[in-house]
């Protein structure tokens, strides 16, 4: 479609350029002399090609866009995406209700296999996009619909909200971790188990002031009293690839600035800036670095 | 043909009739279509040049990845207040500006129809553009895009007023761009001179005509939307309210119903720009006329059927998809036939390339890149990929740069002439559009490349390891070029422009038209003896033997009204004097408009004013003067000097 549009461009520029070339060597007193009906029958042509040319592009994309729309398998892995400002929820869906997995701004694929994505909002309107599996798909608020794909090779990929939704639509991204099955299916059992328990003291006050300040009303950490659901699950954030839904490497370092102040980095995030002390935070840190 | 020699008739009684009131009340009760379309011009390109700032912004701020110079509050009111801008206080008001000025003496009439109520359209659209400007100083200008999607544009999530004066700002600027729309098409239809049958009327009052009649199918479904999500805000109604079983879908279809035929609101009169320029630059009749007349209408008729290629990421069943992919290309083929056409006028003309012309050369290759990008994006499959990056962002600023703003500033070095009455500098004219042209394929053709690499809009920053730091700065030199530009138009127009002495003539392009048939700048009253039309072109075709009209009153503004299919005379009409009643509805209704975005009382007390000033307006004239009077007397030629009295001068 690209290679039509640029001979179609060159050619149309070409015809500009020769009329103005003839146009403009005719002298002041020449009359012009190409018969009106030669220049309706050039008219009527170009027409025609252009017509020609557009059916082919248009049975072109409506056969692209069936091969994309008829991804259909029995076995497929089942995901839900929500979209929240300003951040992306997964659930990986399971018949076995304890056997579902939920975790935030990272979504693993296994290779080979077909994937539904059904996608929603639970506030406003974001669009789900990853450049190099699929085209977008817009989470709206009050309505679910469902995309498939299938990952033909491993790697890792980004991918980004694409519909404007806010003050940090520009920081609303995701990782996708393209696998093998095995892989896929060891990373889901590892993301099913809750998070272990802290063994050192000060991860074990981290976990306290996690739970008995204000972070548990909006985080969940399963196997702990935090249970909000107003914001990513962290159960095993320490896990993944980045932090802040695309925004920052997830090292310790950015884990901790980031959890003082959320609003340095991503201003306007519905996270408050949290004045612990340099004790609190490094126990908090410490904490979540257990969060495998 | 032109009117000096005339022998008989009064042009200073004809001016004293129609000239504007002198002092401060020129200013309020000005009714001219002339000074209105002018102040319509100068106001759309102040509109222009600060939505231009708010781009040069955002060009600054996305040159490097991280930049701290703007955050995302300021971000989001920057670009949804230059979108906003330059698609309702600026594209579409300048176009209509031109028909305002134009369309009367294009047909040969002495006023446009309604001319009070074109003053009215003035003042509200001043006054919407005024209301924005001062939100965002205020640091409530609109934060939520152009095209305000619920709900991210309900109080919930936008709990400030910045929506409010989004929704009402569009209320202002459909409420003007409506009662333009009537006028031009009134005037089009029934003020023209007689001899200009339909089938003569120049391309560019046919481009004026299907604008019109798109704003007036196009503008109430986005007045509606509008008014639908002011109420949601306002009186808590559940439009668009997912929590209460509103639908947040219901906006977009409504929106993109007008938002889609808004393209072609501002592309249709850009093509009749092309089509007038090239026939006068070509000193060649238009090859095609019916073709492209029929072109504009088709044009006008599907744009009204793709509206939902703006929603193919929400979702929708395949078959609904493959119709709008079908209707989306199709319109290709009315724009390639007006292409087609116009390369045959060149290709049969004797060319001159002068700065009008430079410009219409210009759009080509800018357009034609654009239309392409658009029969591309009509697909599905690449639709989706490339839905709400930048290239989109690139794709329709080819189309509306290209296919209006080039002509736009064609039209600007073909008619100043004829505003101004001085000519501008060749020279100078080309150094802008070499500006502007380098300048704007800098700025924009590296954004499909960006947008290939998966660049959403709507950023305020993006993170350097994405590496599409490179051709944003390329982006941002060629928007610097491109300011250059606009700068250097300025010194050209307001300091050079002025300056000049040289007498610019009635006729200096040797035009067909019929606004060349009169001085530059016109007279107040345009016309003593309005020319008849012998041809399309009737400057080139008219005999010398060709009629013209006589026998309307000098000492009051009379116009001739004449049958819509053969401009066949009908009656005279008196027109009224000028008035400041526009003036004041215009501050009743932005009282009203302004204030319910507080509370919705100001509906109900804020129509008390409205009503009383309305009431002004329309306050009966005196029996003696008012109203229509037959038409005595049929056209005649009347004899140049030296010249014996043609035969057969009756129409």
């Amino acid at each position: 479609m690209l290679w039509t549009s640029a001979v179609v461009f060159v050619v149309v520029v070409g015809g500009v350029l020769l009329a103005l070339a003839r146009g403009t060597r005719r002298g002041a007193g020449e009359t012009p002399t190409t018969p009106d009906s030669s220049l309706h029958r050039g008219i009527v042509i170009s027409t025609v090609a252009t017509t020609v040319v557009l059916i082919a592009l248009l049975t072109a994309s409506v056969w692209a866009g069936r091969g994309v729309a008829s991804q259909r398998a029995e076995a497929a892995v089942s995901i839900a995406v929500t979209g929240h400002q300003w951040w992306w929820e997964f659930e990986y869906e399971d018949a076995l209700p304890s056997r579902r997995v939920l975790t935030a701004n990272e979504l693993h694929l296994p290779t080979g296999r077909p994937v539904v994505v059904k996608v929603t909002s639970r506030d406003v309107i974001h669009s789900f996009w990853v450049p190099n599996l699929q085209g977008k798909r817009d989470l709206i608020p009050g309505m679910t619909t469902a995309i498939w794909l299938q990952a033909a090779q491993t790697g890792r990929f980004r991918g980004q909200c694409a519909e404007f939704c806010g003050l940090q639509h520009a920081h609303m991204a995701f990782d996708v971790v393209v696998e093998p099955e095995g892989q896929f299916e060891h990373w889901l059992d590892q993301q099913r188990a809750p998070a272990a328990s802290p063994t050192d003291g000060l991860a074990s006050r981290g976990l306290e002031i996690f739970t008995t300040q204000r972070c548990g009303r909006c985080h969940t950490i399963r196997g702990t009293d935090a249970a909000g659901q107003a914001a990513p699950d962290l159960t095993h954030m320490a896990s993944r690839l980045s932090l802040a839904a695309g925004t920052l490497p997830n090292s310790a370092p950015h884990r901790r600035a980031f959890v003082s102040d959320p609003q340095a980095t991503k201003p306007g995030t519905q996270m408050p800036s949290n004045p612990f002390t340099d004790q609190d935070l490094a126990a908090l840190t410490a904490y979540l670095d257990t969060l495998q | 043909m032109t009117i000096g020699h005339v022998v008989d008739g009064d042009w200073q009684e004809l001016e004293r009739s129609w000239a504007d009131p002198s002092g401060w009340r020129r200013l309020t009760s000005s009714i001219d279509h002339k000074t209105i379309g002018r102040r319509y011009l100068i106001t759309a390109f102040a509109f222009f040049l600060l939505g231009g700032v708010l781009a040069a912004v955002m060009r600054l701020q996305l040159a490097r990845p991280g930049h701290p110079l703007v955050g995302p509050d300021l971000y989001n009111q920057i670009f949804t207040t230059h979108g906003t801008t330059m698609m309702f206080l600026f594209a579409v008001p300048v176009m209509q500006g031109l028909g305002i000025y134009f369309v009367p003496l294009m047909v040969g009439a002495r006023s446009i129809a309604f001319p009070r109520l074109v003053a009215y359209s003035y003042w509200m659209f001043l006054f919407g553009g005024v209301f924005l400007y001062v939100s965002f100083l205020l640091n409530a200008g609109p934060d939520v895009g152009w095209f305000s999607y619920p709900p991210l544009a309900e109080s919930l999530y936008s709990p400030s007023k910045r929506a409010d004066v989004w929704a009402q700002l569009i209320t202002f600027t459909e409420v003007a761009s409506l009662a333009v729309a009537v006028s031009l098409i009134t005037t089009a239809f029934k003020l023209r001179t007689p001899g200009m049958t339909l089938n003569r009327i120049p391309v560019f009052v046919w481009s004026q005509v299907v604008t019109s009649f798109m704003v007036i199918f196009a503008m109430p479904a986005v007045m509606l939307a509008s008014t639908a999500l002011i109420l949601d805000r306002l009186v808590h109604t559940h439009f668009f309210d997912v929590e209460q079983a509103g639908d947040a879908l219901l906006w977009q279809h409504l929106f993109w119903f007008f938002g889609h035929p808004e393209v072609y609101i501002i592309f249709i009169p850009g093509s009749g720009l092309v089509s007038t320029i090239v026939t006068t630059f070509s000193q060649r009749r238009m090859v095609g006329y019916l073709a492209v007349v029929l072109s504009l209408v088709s044009t006008a008729f599907m744009g009204f059927g793709l509206w939902v290629h703006h929603m193919f990421a929400t979702g929708l069943p395949q078959l609904g998809e493959s119709f709008f992919t079908a209707a989306s290309m199709m319109i290709a083929i009315p724009t390639g036939i007006q292409i087609f056409c116009w390369i045959a006028t060149m290709w049969s003309g004797r060319i001159r390339v002068q700065t009008p012309m430079l410009w219409i050369l210009g759009f080509f290759g800018i357009f034609i890149a654009g239309g392409l990008t658009g029969v591309m994006l009509a697909a599905v499959p690449l639709n989706t990929q490339l839905h709400d990056t930048f290239f989109v962002v690139a794709h329709f600023h080819y189309v509306l740069i290209g296919g209006a703003v080039f002509p736009l500033f064609g039209a600007f070095y073909y008619w100043y002439p004829k505003i101004a009455g001085r000519p501008l500098g060749e020279r100078l004219g080309r150094w802008v559009f070499g500006l502007l042209f380098t300048g704007f394929n800098l700025t924009f053709f590296p954004m499909h490349v960006l947008g290939l690499h998966g660049m959403p809009r709507r950023v305020y920053t993006y993170l350097p390891e994405l590496g599409w730091g490179p051709l944003n700065v390329v982006a941002s030199v060629g928007a610097l070029l491109m300011a250059a530009g606009v700068v250097l138009f300025l010194v050209d127009v307001l300091a050079l422009g002025s300056r000049a002495t040289a007498d610019a003539g009635a006729n200096p392009w040797s035009a067909g038209t019929l606004e060349w048939a009169t001085a530059s700048p016109p007279p107040p009253g345009n016309f003593l003896h309005p020319p008849t039309a012998g041809g399309r072109e009737p400057l080139w075709d008219n005999t010398p033997a060709q009629p013209v009209v006589t026998g309307l009153r000098t000492d009051i503004r009379e116009v001739l009204v004449t049958h819509v299919l053969d401009a066949e005379p009908d009656h005279r009409q008196r027109f009224p004097d000028p008035s400041a009643w526009p003036l004041l509805t215009a501050l009743a209704t932005t009282a009203l408009f302004v204030g319910s975005i507080f509370t919705p009382w100001a509906v109900v007390w804020g129509a008390i004013p409205v009503f009383v000033t309305l009431v002004g307006w329309f306050w009966p004239k005196s029996a003696g003067d008012a109203g229509t009077q037959p038409w005595p007397i049929r056209s005649r030629t009347l004899p140049r000097p030296g010249e014996a009295p043609a035969a057969g001068g009756v129409l």
